[in-house]
């Protein structure tokens, strides 16, 4: 398996203190979807942002395609097209311009063809040459998309892509990424829908406080780290004291759709802890109206874990 | 060595100021024409202290030189300034451009705005005045080298300005009174001793005396001996700008 993307102990502290990475490593291998998931200000924007070198890291090293990035800068840009968090357009320029204009900073004469087909792909054809201030929001997040993909990078990094695009719009959105990946680019997405992520990508790092925390393929995470929650229903204004807390700690117990969820880990092959669980909550709480087990989806597993690490 | 990616930064940097041109040419010109005829009919057919030439004819390369040195600060200035606040100049950092291909880019665009403008307000003058040249060479030396330097003085205030705020305190406080104090309106014979020798410490009096001297044979200084100053000047100007981009100085967090 060769890697397009191999971050070594990046860190990043900011002027004000505040350290948004904290040594996080992470291995994206080549033609892969990948997920980079993590809470707001987890810190995957600064990774982000120091690839697309808007950041400078405070330590650490990133290889990209078996280059040093910080030796060889201009190389590896060459290689990538970034979709920033924060919508950025040129106001002097039509999109059509736009797009012209950043294959010539890459040192590319203008792929007309390709060009009209990320248009057309993106459905900007017909605002193609109205100046990038008429465009709506939507439009000028897929205008961002366009703008990374045009100069054909072989890693394509997607930050919050879909943030304010409409349902229908974002899964004609998430097909094309697909096709585009199944063409050999390998993409790198972070988004706050972690259903799509779960559906689309087939490898997941989860990053929080500056620390990447999980990175596995996807269906290993599934399988490996995943597992099944009891939920309990005792009606309306349940809240977890700290005293709950800490009475049924072992289990990581949270409120989530006005239940008390609560982990449960296997004690051998036959059995899990679900009856333990279930007893510690009756104690507490008396005896629920509703109860059920769950097998834990990308978003639990999510949750989880980055709940565990606000723990720690 | 991206020379495409020069190229078209170059193309979009001239391409900003030609798409708003009544603003960023004719309007500078409109202005210097104003002040031309003010001081026309203000100072009558005075004649300039210590030179064989008549205050208009003196106003008119001064002027146009002032103009250009404000243009050129004004291109630099406002692009960086404007990426800065809408965020369109991380496309300019993710671009595989070096630092050096960058500056000399943005400086390339603000010479040719710097020169644009001095010659639309020459022809405009034309017809009512008779323009001498005296030296082509030192006309092209000192208006280049002054729309080098302040072309990166542009791109300088431009990255440490966060806000438009900044950049007019920036062009307001610094680049105006150093260019109207800098000999335009005056031959500095006219100053008391003091403001003489003050004068020789600011960059922008060899400028406009020796783009000055390529119009009308006359100046305040030996323009040949200048030209050293303010080549030396603009490659110090260039480095600088260099070096601040190289390390993304206010750039990059």
């Amino acid at each position: 398996m060769s890697i397009a993307l191999r971050i070594h102990e990046l860190s990043k502290c900011y002027s004000n203190n505040k350290l948004a990475l904290d040594s996080a490593s992470l291995t994206v291998p080549e033609g892969s979807f990948f997920a980079l998931l993590g809470p707001n200000g987890a810190g995957k924007s600064t990774m982000i942002n120091i690839m697309a070198d808007t950041v400078l890291p405070t330590s650490g090293s990133i290889q990209l395609f078996g280059r040093e990035m910080f030796d060889e800068r201009l190389w590896c840009k060459r290689q990538m097209g970034v979709v920033p968090q924060e919508v950025a357009f040129d106001p002097f320029f039509t999109p059509r311009e736009i797009l012209k204009m950043i294959c010539g900073l890459y040192g590319q004469k203008p792929d007309m063809k390709w060009i009209e087909e990320l248009l057309d792909r993106l459905e900007l054809v017909q605002h193609a040459d109205k100046t990038a201030r008429q465009l709506s929001g939507g439009m000028r997040r897929r205008l961002l998309v366009a703008q990374a993909l045009v100069h054909r990078p072989r890693l394509v990094i997607l930050d919050e892509p879909t943030a304010g695009v409409d349902v229908e719009l974002r899964k004609r959105l998430w097909e094309y990424m697909r096709e585009i990946n199944a063409n050999g680019t390998t993409i790198l997405l972070t988004t706050h829908y972690l259903e799509e992520a779960e559906e689309l990508c087939d490898h997941v790092a989860i990053i929080n406080e500056g620390k990447v925390i999980e990175s596995s393929r996807m269906d290993e995470l599934m399988h490996n780290v995943a597992g099944s929650f009891l939920w309990l229903r005792y009606g309306d204004g349940l809240s977890l004291s700290a005293e709950d807390e800490g009475a049924l700690s072992e289990f990581l117990p949270r409120i989530q759709d006005g239940k008390l969820c609560l982990t449960l880990s296997r004690i051998d092959a036959q059995q899990s802890s679900f009856h333990q669980a279930y007893e510690a909550a009756k104690k507490r709480f008396g005896a629920p109206l509703d109860a059920g087990v769950c097998q834990e989806d990308l978003e639990d597993v999510f949750l989880r874990l980055t709940h565990q690490g606000d723990k720690q | 060595m991206n020379s495409l990616g020069m190229w078209t930064l170059f193309k979009r940097e001239t391409h900003r100021f030609l798409k708003v041109n009544m603003q960023t040419v004719a309007a500078p010109a409109l202005t210097a024409i104003l002040y031309l005829i003010v001081f026309r009919y203000a100072m009558g057919d005075r004649q300039v202290p210590g030179m064989d030439v008549d205050y208009f004819t003196f106003l008119i390369p001064g002027l146009a030189m002032m103009s250009m040195l404000q243009n050129a600060f004004a291109n630099t200035s406002s692009s960086i300034i404007i990426g800065k606040v809408m965020n369109v100049h991380i496309y300019l950092l993710m671009a595989p451009i070096s630092a050096i291909e960058m500056v000399l880019a943005f400086i390339a665009g603000a010479v040719l705005r710097a020169v644009v403008v001095a010659t639309v307000f020459l022809l405009v003058l034309i017809p009512f005045v008779d323009i001498s040249i005296h030296h082509m060479g030192l006309i092209l030396i000192y208006g280049v080298c002054g729309s080098i330097i302040m072309g990166g003085m542009g791109l300088i205030g431009g990255m440490w300005s966060d806000n438009f705020d900044h950049m007019s305190m920036v062009s307001n406080f610094i680049i105006m009174p150093l260019t109207f104090l800098s000999g335009v309106f005056y031959s500095i014979e006219q100053l008391p001793p003091v403001w003489q020798q003050v004068s020789h410490f600011n960059p922008f009096f060899y400028l406009i005396d020796g783009f000055r001297h390529g119009f009308l044979g006359v100046g305040d200084s030996d323009p040949w001996l200048s030209i050293g100053i303010v080549v030396g000047f603009a490659v110090a100007t260039v480095l600088l700008c260099w070096r601040l981009w190289h390390i993304g100085w206010r750039l990059k967090e």
